[in-house]
């Protein structure tokens, strides 16, 4: 079971997730995070391949992949 | 929060004060995941200049010293000097390290001293506002080269080659899998390991350097517009090699060279030198 | 500047000499340098010493390079220290404000030269006095001790170790190129003196050393008891500041130290510091009419005055000439207590110094009420006996 968790407080709204997720499981959102920022909105999650680019890429340390 | 991130992060100062979509952001990770991997982050210390990229490491939970413009290199090998036995990670920035800091990195490269050097090129001063670094582009428009940048780039890691670093890598932040590994392979290898890593500055180098503001783009030009590195490939004209030009385990560190000479000339040491008072 | 007795060990060497034995001594394990005229002895002796002790040592790239590295050391857990001199302690400034505000104790040796810039290499100078009080950038309060002699090259720098180490701050010896220079017969105590190296009595940011797991933050940016930054706050930054020059200011009756000769009933009182001191104690003795074995007795300055035609100064009786001297051992933080104290009989109070004549601003800051009277040599000469004999008769009204 895999599950990504964006971090409200942390998210910059960058959007880097958005690009580098190969299987876009990853969407834009009108969600805003503290910084005040759209943030990634978590779709089609049985997409994800867990090749963890988003998590390695986010600047801020936002993104918690769990799961094999 | 990610996981790895609170282990390593001083969680009570966050947000980092690095502008949405920094590449520093990445190179921390990639650190943290290197001496995650390693497993000894209580053997490392952190030493870093000023500037942006000099921001990485006072985040970290571990030792930390953030110094002055410049000079991270010299605190470094005095920490050092001090404490052969641990290791010294030194964050600095293309305009801290071949600018301000130019004749500490000649002499730490030619001294081939342990210590492991990240360079975060952004080919921008940051937080000053944008203006030009040694590594800026010919012809790229900053806040002082308004009419475009006359100097020829400097190119830290074929300078640091020509002087004895032992370990010389490029990477861009988005390559941070192999990022992180030469951290890693840096922090394991007995002598001057240089590290640059492209780092995206969308905010102060953004259109006029890289010609694109959005930092997910910037990274796509630096997959597009670099190409790996390997012994006897040939140059591709235009595009930036990356990759680990140097790695020699069979140089001899300064601190080896310093033992092996008192050793030759029969003087004895009074005191070890390793241990702290 | 008096022979000490209780000590073990006679040894003649030079003053930059013994500045390194003194280190040694207070277990100072780390050295890093560059040469310059005239503390090159220093740097030399350390290259051998501080390698067979089990310290390090390294010849920096320039004089930027030894202060970052030894502040670097020093977080290392190593006592550290470098010497200079004039212009390498220029390029030194922004480290040693670096060092005030991270609060790390180090030592830095200026064996002054004549400046500015390249100045007079060889020759001897006090021209520093205020760059080694004020010379990084922002407020900062810093300790600075001035040797007048071979035995106190050792015994100040030994001293330095102690004060820094106390009050967690850098200490700067502030010697000159005719101490540096100069062999005398000193007496040192072999072995090694252990002097505390963390107390936080005094420290604003409490930070351990390095790699013991205490997540240390050495900051230059104003910062919390965490190491955290509060440059952007301007309360906390503004009582930062307050706190750590308060922590050198507050506590001078500690640091502060002089030395009084002839004081008890002097009329006129010289204060000088440094090198200057010496021949001012010679001009004092001869007024006294004390005899002094190496340097002429009072015979001879007659016979000076005698070739320069003032006949009747033979027949001058200078025994009732109270003079004394004040010797200032830490010009900064300044004893203002301790001069107030000492020369509060005087009338008239004459400063020699080797420069335009600048810690006389500070002694005619305290003695409103009393003469003060500069007496400044520029050049690179030292002052003589006699040249400071003459000041005081001429102040005394007696040679006109």
């Amino acid at each position: 079971m895999v599950s990504i968790t964006v971090d409200k407080a942390c998210c910059k709204g960058c959007n880097i997730c958005l690009a580098v997720c190969p299987k876009k499981v990853l969407v834009k959102s009108k969600k805003r995070n503290n910084y005040g920022t759209t943030m990634p909105n978590i779709s089609k999650i049985e997409e994800c391949v867990v090749c963890r680019m988003c998590e390695k890429l986010c600047p801020d340390g936002a993104i918690n992949v769990e799961g094999e | 929060m990610n996981k790895l991130y609170e282990k390593y992060i001083k969680t009570e100062s966050l947000p980092t004060l690095f502008c949405p979509g920094c590449g520093n952001g990445i190179i921390q990770f990639a650190a943290a995941n290197a001496m995650d991997e390693l497993g000894i982050k209580d053997d490392i210390a952190c030493v870093s200049g000023i500037g942006c990229s000099s921001w990485i490491p006072c985040y970290y939970k571990m030792d930390v010293m953030h110094t002055m413009h410049g000079r991270a290199l010299a605190f470094a090998e005095g920490l050092k000097l001090a404490r052969p036995d641990k290791k010294i990670m030194v964050f600095t920035g293309d305009g801290d390290c071949l600018a301000i800091g130019g004749n500490h990195l000649l002499h730490a490269a030619s001294r081939n001293i342990d210590l492991t050097v990240i360079m975060v090129n952004n080919y921008i001063y940051g937080m000053t506002g944008g203006q030009k670094s040694p590594s800026t582009p010919k012809g790229a428009i900053t806040k002082t080269s308004p009419f475009g940048c006359i100097d020829e780039p400097i190119n830290g890691c074929r300078l640091v080659m020509s002087l004895g670093a032992s370990y010389v890598a490029r990477w861009t932040t988005a390559h941070p899998v192999q990022l992180a590994k030469s951290i890693k392979d840096g922090l394991m290898h007995r002598g001057f390991s240089f590290i640059e890593v492209l780092s995206q500055c969308p905010v102060q180098a953004g259109k006029s350097i890289y010609g694109e503001k959005d930092p997910a783009k910037i990274m796509r030009l630096y997959k597009e517009n670099t190409y790996l590195y390997k012994e006897g490939k040939t140059r591709i004209e235009g595009k930036i090699p990356i990759g680990v030009f140097r790695n020699d385990d069979g140089a001899e560190e300064y601190i080896e060279k310093t033992e092996a000479r008192l050793r030759e000339q029969g003087i004895e040491r009074t005191e070890s030198w390793s241990v702290s008072q | 500047m008096e022979r000490r007795s209780l000590r073990k060990k006679e040894l003649v060497l030079q003053g930059n000499e013994a500045c390194a034995k003194g280190a040694i001594y207070a277990g100072c394990r780390f050295f890093a340098g560059y040469p310059i005229t005239p503390s090159t002895e220093i740097i030399e002796m350390m290259s051998a010493e501080m390698q067979k002790s089990g310290g390090a040592f390294i010849q920096m790239e320039d004089e930027i390079g030894s202060a970052c590295a030894i502040i670097g050391a020093r977080w290392g857990g190593k006592k550290a220290m470098t010497a200079t001199s004039g212009p390498g302690y220029t390029l030194m400034q922004e480290a040693i404000g670096f060092a005030a505000v991270t609060e790390t104790p180090i030592v830095i040796v200026n064996v002054q030269r004549g400046g500015p810039s390249t100045g007079q290499p060889t020759l001897s100078s006090q021209q520093d006095i205020y760059q080694a009080r004020y010379g990084s950038h922002g407020d900062y309060e810093i300790i600075v001790l001035t040797p007048s002699s071979v035995q106190e090259m050792f015994d100040f720098t030994v001293r330095a170790f102690e004060l820094a180490e106390q009050f967690r701050t850098p200490v700067i010896v502030l010697a000159d190129e005719v101490v540096g220079h100069m062999r005398e017969k000193i007496a040192v105590e072999g072995g090694s003196k252990i002097i505390e190296s963390v107390k936080h009595q005094y420290v604003v940011s409490p930070q351990a050393d390095f790699f013991q797991g205490k997540n240390t933050m050495v900051e230059g940016q104003l910062h919390d008891e965490q190491g955290r930054r509060i440059g952007h706050l301007a309360k906390r930054s503004g009582e930062f500041i307050n706190d750590i020059n308060r922590k050198i200011s507050d506590n001078t009756d500690i640091i502060a130290s002089i030395d009084t000769y002839f004081m008890e009933d002097a009329d006129v009182a010289i204060v000088a510091y440094g090198s200057v001191a010496r021949p001012s104690l010679n001009a004092v003795k001869l007024a006294r009419g004390v005899k002094d074995g190496r340097i002429a007795s009072k015979l001879r300055i007659v016979k000076d005055l005698f070739r320069k035609g003032v006949q009747e100064t033979l027949h001058t009786d200078y025994s009732h000439l109270k003079v004394g001297l004040v010797k200032i051992n830490t010009v900064w933080p300044f004893p203002e207590k301790l001069l107030k104290e000492a020369a509060k009989n005087a009338d008239i109070i004459i400063v020699p110094e080797m420069n335009v004549g600048k810690y006389f601003r500070e002694i005619e800051r305290v003695f409103k009420d009393k003469a003060v009277i500069s007496m400044p040599k520029c050049g690179g000469d030292i002052h003589t006996p006699k040249e400071i004999l003459d000041k005081i008769l001429e102040e005394a009204g007696i040679n006109e």
